[in-house]
């Protein structure tokens, strides 16, 4: 039930090593942003520093329009939920969840009742009286959050909640977060993950953090639909983005593409203008927006190395050399099953709305 | 034979015999009781396999047997006879000790101990690792408190009697007096406080130990469940005493229970400090009294020491367990 705002928010440790700097960011009320990123990019430190656990070396960050950097975490109105549940040992599940309405002198019933809601909400009320190593991980992790949820935050800040979690369990519980948050669709969250189909089911907006700063904040499609930067192309989907070299060879309201590999021309939906005819950039198509193709008209020939029959899809490994030495990976994903096309010679192309075009690392469409 | 040489010569022995003991009886076991030969190779080896510990275990368990089984009924055995043990009296000695006053007294003093000793080293041991935990400069602090633990009872009780010196150019606690204008006092003839002028000692001692112990207890707790204490609003005091506490507490019974069961063995420092005068006398001081002089009388104490250090033994053994687990 608050927005958040940061602004100019840097983190820097022992007046030298630069975390994280020119953070700004905005983030209204009932959304859950996720924070995503390769590790060390500093995600977690932000969400610390939100929480009050870091202090904010420079810049501003305001919660409901106060200023909140010297805020102590108890006040600032957050509960966080954490990796490894930091839950208390020694408390049962009741006990722990009470935990900060007996700090905050909170009447018994009053603190009873929440609890009640709180574990009815998330099927906890026959593990009432436990203490957390009688839990399963799950379990765990779903105290952890009552815990939150029974202070009413008015920010949920979870850091990375699933990672401790087995593979099946993630699933369940991400499917489990996502429905409390439509329980409490006022509540803002903020999540950081590392895993990106977290990120992309549950965010109402992701956050990619690189090099020390956010590199793109949007909706999940729209980061992988139009990633502003080739960092964010490779990092949202998987398997990453082929990038391929070429040329600018035709301008206007659609591009035409000449790729340094293959000779083949492709066209692009993305719009450039006179002056970047000739101009060297990076074409970029996800493996899935691949397409087998004839003629003349293709994006990339190769000799198709590996093949991954899984089924649903066929992954195909291309083995591109690239400036002699170094090789490359160019990757398609077909739909359905492909039979014995291994060491045969393929043409790819891809739709012009689905072919990116980066320039100096920039996507055309964003300059 | 020059003591050197018997010394090298004790070593060589023992430590070859040990060698030769446990490699001969692995090869009898291996090549000739059970051969992993033959028809029933098999089987042969999955029984070496199970007496194969045994052959280990015996030395040290029959090393115990003699040492402390057997110790244990033949001092009970003796604590029955009288005091030239040629005659058998019962509970004699043991109804003669609750009739000595001394022995009444000692028993008292004693449960002042271990009252107050385990108590105060244990309170001490924490405060100190706790205060110096987030410290630049609490590792030297440590060391120091550390140290009386390598200095034998009798050394420090040697350091405590120039604090309790009487001459107020050598006491401390009689040159302060002095400072005010006092009569020199001497600590250790101060009726029923010199009791815990004697435990201070042993707490000097013992802190270090227990400070050790916590502080490693401290640095295992994990570092979240601090900080979602403090993110539900928790003040310092509230995260120490409701988080930190209870999660090392089987660490704190450990060290208490350790503690508990050195003061009823320590005898050093009321020895050379007052000899068991001025109503400063506890079980083992009784017990070297009666030493020597009669050995039934003395045996019985050691029984008695023995019976009340059993309970907090077990005890500190199943949380030591309980804690490894």
């Amino acid at each position: 039930m608050a927005n958040l705002k940061l602004t100019d928010v840097a983190k820097v440790y022992g007046g030298q090593v630069e975390v994280l700097k020119n953070i700004d960011l905005d983030i209204r009320t009932g959304e859950l942003i996720v924070f995503v990123g390769p590790s060390g990019c500093g995600k977690s430190t932000l969400l610390r520093m939100i929480a009050g656990l870091e202090k904010i070396s420079s810049g501003t960050l305001e919660i409901d329009g106060q200023v909140v950097n010297d805020v102590p975490p108890s006040e600032r109105g957050i509960a966080m939920v954490f990796q490894s549940y930091a839950l208390y040992p020694h408390m049962t599940v009741r006990e722990n969840m009470q935990f900060a309405l007996k700090i905050a002198k909170v009447s018994k019933a009053e603190m009873e009742s929440a609890v009640e809601a709180a574990a009815r909400k998330l099927q906890l009320t026959p593990y009432l009286d436990r203490l957390p190593k009688a839990l399963s991980g799950g379990q765990r992790q779903r105290v952890a959050i009552g815990r939150a949820i029974v202070r009413d935050p008015k920010v949920y800040l979870f850091d990375e909640p699933l990672s401790n979690l087995d593979a099946a369990l993630r699933v369940a519980t991400r499917i489990e977060i996502a429905q409390l948050k439509e329980q409490m669709p006022d509540s803002t969250m903020i999540y950081v993950t590392h895993d990106q189909v977290e990120a992309m089911t549950l965010a109402t907006r992701i956050v990619v953090l690189a090099n020390k700063g956010i590199a793109q904040v949007g909706t999940p499609l729209d980061l992988y639909e139009r990633p502003e930067t080739e960092f964010v192309a490779q990092f949202i989907g998987s398997p990453a983005m082929n990038l391929m070299a070429g040329e600018i060879v035709g301008t206007g309201p659609t591009t035409r593409l000449r790729l340094h590999e293959g000779g083949g021309t492709i066209e692009s939906g993305v719009p450039s203008r006179e002056e970047d005819m000739g101009a060297t950039v990076n074409v970029g198509i996800r493996p899935e927006d691949m397409i087998p193709a004839e003629g003349e008209d293709y994006a990339f020939r190769g000799k198709v190395d590996i093949v991954e029959a899984l089924g649903e899809v066929t992954q195909l490994y291309f083995e591109v050399s690239r400036t002699g030495e170094e090789t490359d990976t160019i990757i398609a994903k077909l739909q359905g099953i492909h039979t014995d096309i291994r060491g045969r010679e393929m043409s790819l192309t891809a739709k012009p709305s689905k072919v990116h075009i980066f320039r100096n690392g920039v996507s055309l469409l964003y300059r | 034979m020059s003591p050197l040489f018997q010394g090298v010569l004790t070593v060589v022995i023992g430590v070859g015999g040990c060698i030769g003991y446990f490699w001969t009886s692995n090869l009898v076991l291996d090549k000739v009781l059970f051969p992993p030969r033959g028809p029933n190779a098999g089987r042969n080896i999955n029984r070496a396999n199970a007496i194969r510990p045994w052959l280990f275990l015996l030395p040290a368990m029959l090393a115990l047997a003699l040492y402390l089984v057997y110790p244990v009924f033949g001092s009970f055995w003796r604590s029955l006879f009288n005091r030239a043990g040629t005659d058998f009296v019962g509970a004699g000695n043991y109804v003669a000790l609750m009739g000595d006053g001394e022995f009444r007294g000692a028993l008292f003093n004693n449960f002042l101990w271990v009252l107050f000793v385990p108590a105060a080293a244990t309170f001490l041991g924490l405060l100190v690792a706790q205060l110096t935990d987030r410290l630049k400069w609490g590792n030297i602090a440590k060391s120091l408190i550390f140290m009386p633990m390598a200095i034998s009872f009798v050394g420090a009780s040697l350091i405590w009697k120039f604090v309790y010196a009487v001459d107020p150019d050598i006491g401390i606690i009689n040159a302060i007096r002095d400072t005010f204008g006092m009569a020199p006092v001497d600590p250790l003839q101060v009726g029923f406080w010199n009791n815990f002028f004697l435990m201070v000692i042993l707490v000097w001692v013992q802190t270090g130990f227990a400070m050790v112990i916590l502080s490693a207890a401290l640095r295992g707790i994990p570092e979240e469940t601090i900080e979602a204490a403090i993110i539900d609003g928790a003040s310092p005091l509230q995260i120490f005493f409701r988080i930190k506490i209870p999660q090392i507490m089987g660490t704190i019974v450990v060290v208490w229970t350790t503690i508990t069961i050195l003061v009823l063995k320590v005898f050093d420092i009321v020895y050379a400090m007052t000899g068991g005068n001025f109503g400063t006398q506890i079980l083992p001081s009784y017990m070297m009294e009666y030493m020597f002089r009669d050995d039934g009388r003395a045996t019985a104490v050691a029984f008695v020491i023995m019976i009340i250090v059993l309970p907090v033994m077990v005890w500190n053994i199943v949380q030591a367990n309980k804690e490894v687990r």
